[in-house]
């Protein structure tokens, strides 16, 4: 038995393109506990609302984070549009889907890039790349942005894609599928891979549940909670939605359900443009906002929690996010629990963490 | 600039972004740009690296980190700023743990503007920091050479360079504005 040391590991660290300290309690090549330690990134940007008015806010909130920004931007356009009871149209609710899934395929994509990074497989993480820029081109060629899209706005959309355009899309992203398929399988079937991943980081079903860990974190474990099923946003309810649920709760479980949701993203796509009606994008919205409302999206990293306080005025009163990084969390330093040193960076990566969004 | 004559590693920090900016950092080094093609190595560590990427603004947190890193590059270093965050705080600028721009607490060499910037634009502000680290070099080894040159104490040496950042700024800035 070797002596208790300390191991810093970030704030700036090769593995992690965002800063996150945390202090290592380990005694030989084993960690008996992690403590995280945030803060390097907030900006403390919810106080913004009493400066920004409320059409105003949307760039705002859609700069919480680069990566899930168009959740964050549909997130909070539908609190508002909660407290101001306003109807959108549905051809903007399957636009906002449609553009939702296509969010999810880059960060899922981005996501399995890092991963192989971690586990030091370079050339798998540059192909991941490679394809995670189709994707890209795609939302440039819609929206105009590559990562901040600015496309929602308080009433519906800013601008319609029309319906050749996601024709297009469907095909484009049917033609990727052979690509994706073939790196996924390097993830799921690959020995050197698979020894990295199998076994290590096992969070329980129950404590999944009891540390309230979401997204692919809580069903790589088993639990069955995806805020899609529950129509509370979108049009996911017309488009036969099933959850990705894995049992084994280790790495590679997390991975494999990340790894089905990318292709479940592009069938949601197909199925959502065969069924997009015709007409507006927007309604007009006028007046101040009153009243309250919370609602939730089930962002790639997870379930995200949206609140909107009006004051009947043009400025809103209150304005709360809560992301999915911030729950899962305590079932990363639960994970963390035992393992080996060199298995802290994967473990930290199948959380999938952001931590722009926590912090804020 | 014709050629370059070493191949720059790059270091790079998120102050306080919101990512957009570092995953656009992070696509330059992948296929479809790619910088490693030059000799452009991404490191994590400090003490390698000629180029340090900075996003995002700093504040009380994490200002310490920022200097840190910066003081453990070699020199001769450049500093490029990357994205309106780094460079002027740009949204954020009214938010209460929000201090401003990188060159509040480092000098900055070159301003990269844009939200997010595009890797074309980081590319871009790399290659011109390269420019501004030859030249940074040649100082250096001039100084060397001719040792009637008094070597420029430290703190003059960082007002120069502050000096020299603010005209910069104004120059990206007037860039960014020709771009909107």
């Amino acid at each position: 038995m070797g002596k208790k040391t300390i191991i810093p590991f970030g704030p700036q660290h090769p593995v992690l393109p965002e800063p996150v300290h945390l202090d290592l309690v380990i005694e030989d090549e084993t960690v008996l506990e992690a403590i995280p330690s945030i803060g390097f990134i907030h900006r403390g940007l919810e106080k913004l609302v009493e400066t920004k008015d409320y059409t105003q806010m949307v760039y705002v909130i859609e700069r919480i984070c680069g990566i899930c920004s168009f959740g964050h931007g549909w997130g909070y356009c539908a609190a508002v549009e909660g407290a101001m009871n306003v109807e959108i149209p549905k051809r903007a609710e399957y636009l906002r889907t449609i553009l939702h899934e296509l969010s999810r395929l880059h960060s899922h994509l981005l996501w399995l890039g890092l991963l192989a990074d971690a586990f030091g497989f370079e050339s798998l993480f540059q192909h991941c790349w490679r394809v995670r820029e189709t994707i890209l081109d795609i939302l440039e060629k819609t929206t105009g942005g590559r990562v901040i899209f600015s496309i929602c706005q308080v009433g519906g959309m800013r601008k319609d894609i029309d319906d050749k355009t996601l024709k297009d899309i469907v095909a484009i992203l049917n033609g990727i599928k052979a690509e994706i398929k073939e790196l996924t399988d390097v993830f799921l079937e690959d020995d050197s891979v698979k020894n990295r991943m199998c076994g290590v980081g096992v969070l329980s079903k129950e404590d999944a549940e009891e540390l309230c860990a979401v997204g692919p974190v809580a069903r790589g474990s088993g639990v069955v909670q995806d805020l899609r099923m529950t129509n509370d946003h979108g049009v996911y309810g017309e488009l036969d939605f099933e959850p990705m649920i894995e049992e084994a709760g280790d790495c590679y479980a997390r991975c494999k359900v990340r790894i089905r949701e990318v292709f479940q993203s592009i069938e949601l796509i197909e199925k959502a443009v065969d069924k997009i009606p015709a007409g507006d994008v927007s309604v007009e919205v006028k007046g101040n906002v009153d009243g309250e409302f919370a609602t939730r999206i089930e962002q790639p990293r997870g379930e995200a929690f949206y609140y909107a306080k009006g004051a009947d005025s043009k400025f809103l009163k209150r304005m709360r996010v809560r992301t999915p990084t911030n729950m899962n969390i305590p079932a990363l330093v639960k994970t963390l629990q035992g393992c080996d040193l060199a298995d802290v960076p994967i473990l930290v990566l199948t959380i999938d963490p952001c931590i722009s969004c926590t912090e804020r | 600039m014709s050629y370059i004559a070493k191949s720059p590693w790059v270091v790079h920090y998120d102050g306080s972004s919101c990512n957009g900016c570092d995953i656009e950092v992070l696509a330059c080094l992948t296929p479809m740009y790619d910088v490693e093609r030059f000799g452009i190595i991404n490191t994590g560590n400090p003490k390698h690296a000629d180029v340090f990427l900075v996003t995002g603004s700093v504040n009380e947190q994490n200002k310490d980190v920022v200097k840190q890193i910066y003081e453990q590059m070699p020199e001769p270093k450049v500093v490029v700023a990357v994205g309106i965050c780094a460079c002027s705080a740009g949204i954020f600028r009214e938010c209460y743990n929000i201090m401003g721009g990188v060159d509040t607490v480092i000098p900055v060499d070159v301003y990269v503007p844009g939200c997010a910037a595009r890797p074309e634009a980081i590319i871009d502000g790399v290659v011109k920091g390269l420019a501004v680290l030859q030249e940074k070099r040649d100082n250096m080894v001039k100084a060397v050479e001719d040792e009637s040159v008094e070597p420029i104490e430290e703190e003059n040496q960082d007002a120069a360079e502050a000096g020299e950042a603010e005209e910069k700024k104004e120059e990206a800035e007037e860039e960014g504005g020709k771009q909107k």
